[in-house]
């Protein structure tokens, strides 16, 4: 049991949980995960450490509460306990001195980027980020970024803060205006890393993306991970989840995040998904 | 043995083999001719005394039957369940020549039900173990895992066994399906266990949460690594990606350790479809087929051989007949293709032939060409077998693997290239059985005991 021992909203539907976890707290490292089971019944989903505090034994986790399992987790409150709790899992991110990084941020991958942009600033790299948002109340971290960043720089989808635009116009007029960048790391929904990595393949500059395909076990058993890298198949969970951006087939890990779509609207009926489906299902 | 009809039991998850009454196995016990020498117990990987307990049944002494096998098992209502007892003790017994021979699994089965029934274990509970002898750390919690805990500890270690799943039990728990190995019994097995003073730790990772120097300086004075062969083997063929496309592990998963047949009562989902296409001929791929058959598809299954070659249980053969499950031999998969959206709609799969023997006996096959065809599929599980997961070798500096991954082990002390850390079970052999890994275990928790007592400067008994 990994008790919650504070929960605090940072933005709207994006909640920060302060978990008591000492084990992972003491080995977790910048791009690594935990897998979590909220109760019996619960199913496991992946979530990244978005910090740590070793001497406390604590982790950070920062979730948007999107589907089944995320919003159960926003129903519960400090004091509250998570059944089972599995990390750190993934291979850290590589951090070495590069000269000048680029972290861009998406929705809840703001979370992600900051461990990484701390990292690369502990080591003496320039670091520059980027965060994306649809508007300014799904905006979170901006302080904690601007204390391990040279810059941050805002877009929203609806231009109620910063850029009005994509994350991705940013980074390109950030190179347009002459910032040489030796790294990007591009965290988000996979049509913006898709973006970001497009771009940057064009201007030849190395790039870092997270992937977050579902998985179940998180230890390389189960094989639902799996993405297509460089043409050969990956398990995301422990070969990455960070890879060279411009080997990712992100068409096959869109596809395949939309298996929640049909195994979540349904059940079980072998109807299930077909157009005689008579299942009356939740969701 | 009596089962569920197979037109019920395709609708539920409850055992299919209904085990003998008390008067069946004395009746079956009867037709034992207590060899003298005894060739059956030749085929049993741990050596239980068959004659010896057979006796005991056929005398009404069921306590005495589990007695005599609790000697060499810790775990016999598993093993009665799901040995392959057809290549094993039952191919050895004489009675085999001329009919039916002895059913030994069933009898062990039975003998182990009735105690469980009976007593609850209380009889056979050992005594909580004092320990002093030491601290050492198995790491995982199937087959192999288990016994090396249940020895150590017999023996006056104090275990603690490292598991990364949330729920002990390794391929117990999350690949053999309720209908064949119910999770009562694995999780009776655990409180013997636990009873007996086994410490369990669920949801950590070795190579990750603690690496192998962690369990050392946490004291341990040995490691043991029961970790398995939990990695999915692929295709390798187009379209292995596309929706609808499961590994075997994936899928039974799924079904067995997160529920999801239960949905919406539980929170895992799972997509199947009408027409399921499993690949592969072992147990893997009868537990995905009858696993499958009871969510209401309709499943073929797709083996490169012809049906002598199924290395599967034949028992479990003959179910997946019963319940409808098709087979198609002599055939297999070279390309899955993918509707506008990216779900599995066909396989194509081409005929082979069968050559030459190769060096494991089983015959060469080659593809028949110009033979292509398609099967109509909503899903495909792949069940090629597993390899060792990678993780505990990627993090343990010093420590050798083999073909394919496998751990590397001396042969007489299973001791792996790092000093203090055995290994033994799938992960040293690759995909094996429940019984062997069963058999590793124990020899390596004997292992584990005479390097501690000889490191310690104690004599060797
Ligand atoms: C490495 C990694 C790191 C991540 N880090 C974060 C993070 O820090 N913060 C964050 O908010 N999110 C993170 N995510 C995403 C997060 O795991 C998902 O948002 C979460 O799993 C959604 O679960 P849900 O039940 O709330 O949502 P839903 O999407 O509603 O899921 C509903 C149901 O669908 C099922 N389901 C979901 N996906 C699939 C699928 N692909 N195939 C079959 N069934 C499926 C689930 O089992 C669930 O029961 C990360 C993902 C990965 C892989
Ligand atoms: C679907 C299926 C059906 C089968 N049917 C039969 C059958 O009918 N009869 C038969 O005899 N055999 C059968 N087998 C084979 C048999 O189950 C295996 O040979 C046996 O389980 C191997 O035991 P093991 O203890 O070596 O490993 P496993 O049972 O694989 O257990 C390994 C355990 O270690 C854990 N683990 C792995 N890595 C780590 C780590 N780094 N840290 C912590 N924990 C870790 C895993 O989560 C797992 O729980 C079947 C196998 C499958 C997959
Ligand atoms: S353990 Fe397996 S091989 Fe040995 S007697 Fe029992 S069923 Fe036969
Ligand atoms: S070989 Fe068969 S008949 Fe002979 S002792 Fe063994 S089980 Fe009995
Ligand atoms: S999540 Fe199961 S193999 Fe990666």
């Amino acid at each position: 049991m990994f008790e919650i021992l504070e929960k605090e909203l940072l933005a709207r539907d994006i909640w920060k949980y302060t978990i008591a976890a000492p084990e992972v707290a003491k080995k977790a490292q910048p791009g690594q995960f935990v897998v979590l089971r909220l109760h019996e019944q619960g199913e496991r989903i992946p979530i990244s450490i978005s910090d740590w505090d070793r001497d406390a034994g604590t982790i950070t986790l920062i979730v948007q509460a999107v589907g089944h399992t995320t919003k159960r987790l926003a129903e519960m409150d400090a004091g509250d306990h998570i059944l089972d709790l599995l990390g750190p899992l993934g291979k850290p991110a590589v951090i070495e001195p590069v000269g000048t990084v680029a972290c861009v941020g998406g929705g809840v991958g703001t979370a992600i980027i900051y461990p990484e942009a701390r990292g690369h600033r502990q080591i003496g790299n320039r670091v520059v980020t980027l965060i994306g948002a649809r508007s300014r109340e799904h905006l979170f971290y901006q302080e904690e970024l601007s204390a391990v960043s040279e810059r941050v720089l805002v877009a929203t989808d609806d231009g109620s803060c910063g850029h009005h635009g994509f994350v991705t116009d940013l980074l390109r007029q950030l190179i347009d205006d002459g910032l040489h960048l030796d790294q990007v790391i591009a965290v988000g929904p996979v049509p913006m890393m898709q973006a970001v990595s497009e771009l940057t393949k064009s201007r030849g500059i190395k790039t870092i993306v997270s992937l977050n395909p579902i998985m179940v076990d998180g230890t390389g058993m189960c094989g639902a991970c799996r993405v297509r890298v460089g043409g050969a198949i990956k398990f995301c969970c422990i070969d990455g989840p960070e890879f060279d951006a411009h080997e990712v087939d992100f068409s096959s890990l869109l596809r395949r995040l939309r298996l929640q779509e049909r195994s979540a609207a349904g059940c079980t009926s072998a109807e299930n998904g077909t157009e005689g489906c008579k299942s009356q299902c939740h969701n | 043995m009596p089962t569920q009809p197979p037109q019920d039991r395709i609708k539920n998850f409850q055992e299919v083999a209904l085990g003998y009454s008390p008067e069946m196995a004395r009746r079956e016990a009867a037709r034992c001719l207590q060899c003298r020498q005894r060739p059956c117990v030749k085929g049993c990987p741990v050596g239980i005394d068959i004659p010896g307990f057979v006796r005991a049944i056929a005398e009404g002494d069921f306590a005495g039957a589990v007695a005599v096998i609790r000697q060499d098992n810790t775990l016999p209502a598993i093993c009665g369940r799901v040995c392959p007892q057809e290549v094993q003790c039952e191919s050895h017994c004489v009675l085999g020549r001329k009919g039916e021979p002895l059913a030994i699994g069933n009898l062990e089965r039975f003998a182990a039900d009735w105690e469980r029934e009976t007593w609850g274990g209380a009889a056979h509970r050992p005594n909580r173990v004092r320990g002093g002898k030491g601290k050492v750390a198995v790491v995982g919690s199937g087959p192999a895992g288990l016994t090396a805990a249940a020895e150590l500890s017999r023996l006056g270690y104090e275990v603690t066994i490292f598991e990364a799943l949330h729920t002990p039990g390794g391929v117990l728990a999350y690949g053999i399906p309720e209908f064949r190995l119910p999770k009562d019994i694995l999780a009776y097995e655990f409180r013997q266990l636990q009873l007996q003073g086994v410490e369990l730790r669920t949801n950590v990772l070795i190579g990750s949460t603690l690496t192998i120097d962690d369990l050392f300086s946490l004291g341990f004075q040995a490691v043991f690594l029961g970790t398995g062969a939990g990695l999915p083997h692929l295709l390798g063929i187009p379209g292995e990606d596309l929706n609808g496309v499961y590994t075997a592990n994936e899928f039974l998963t799924r079904v067995n350790l997160m529920k999801a047949y239960l949905y919406p009562q539980v929170d895992t989902p799972l997509y199947l479809g009408k027409h399921v296409v499993v690949i592969g001929g072992g147990n893997t791929a009868m537990d995905a087929a009858r696993t499958a058959v009871r969510l209401g598809s309709s499943v073929t299954v797709v083996y490169r051989r012809s049906r002598e070659h199924l290395p599967a249980r034949r028992e479990e053969i003959l179910h997946a007949e019963e319940e409808g499950v098709e087979f198609r031999f002599l055939t297999s998969p070279t390309a899955i293709k993918g509707d506008e959206e990216g779900w599995v709609e066909a396989i194509q799969c081409v005929a082979m032939e069968l050559g030459d023997p190769t060096e494991d006996g089983r015959p060469a096959v080659r593809p028949i060409p110009g033979s292509e065809l398609w099967l109509p599929a909503d899903s495909v599980i792949v069940a090629i077998g597993q390899g060792p997961n990678p993780i505990v070798a990627r993090t343990t500096p010093g420590l050798e693997t083999g073909l394919h991954g496998v751990i590397e082990v001396a042969p007489d002390t299973f001791m792996t290239s790092r000093e203090g850390v055995f290994a033994a079970g799938d992960v040293i052999t690759g995909g094996a059985t429940v019984i062997k890994a069963m058999g590793g275990g124990k020899k390596a928790a004997q292992a584990i005991d005479h390097y501690l007592r000889n490191r310690s400067g104690r004599p060797i008994s």
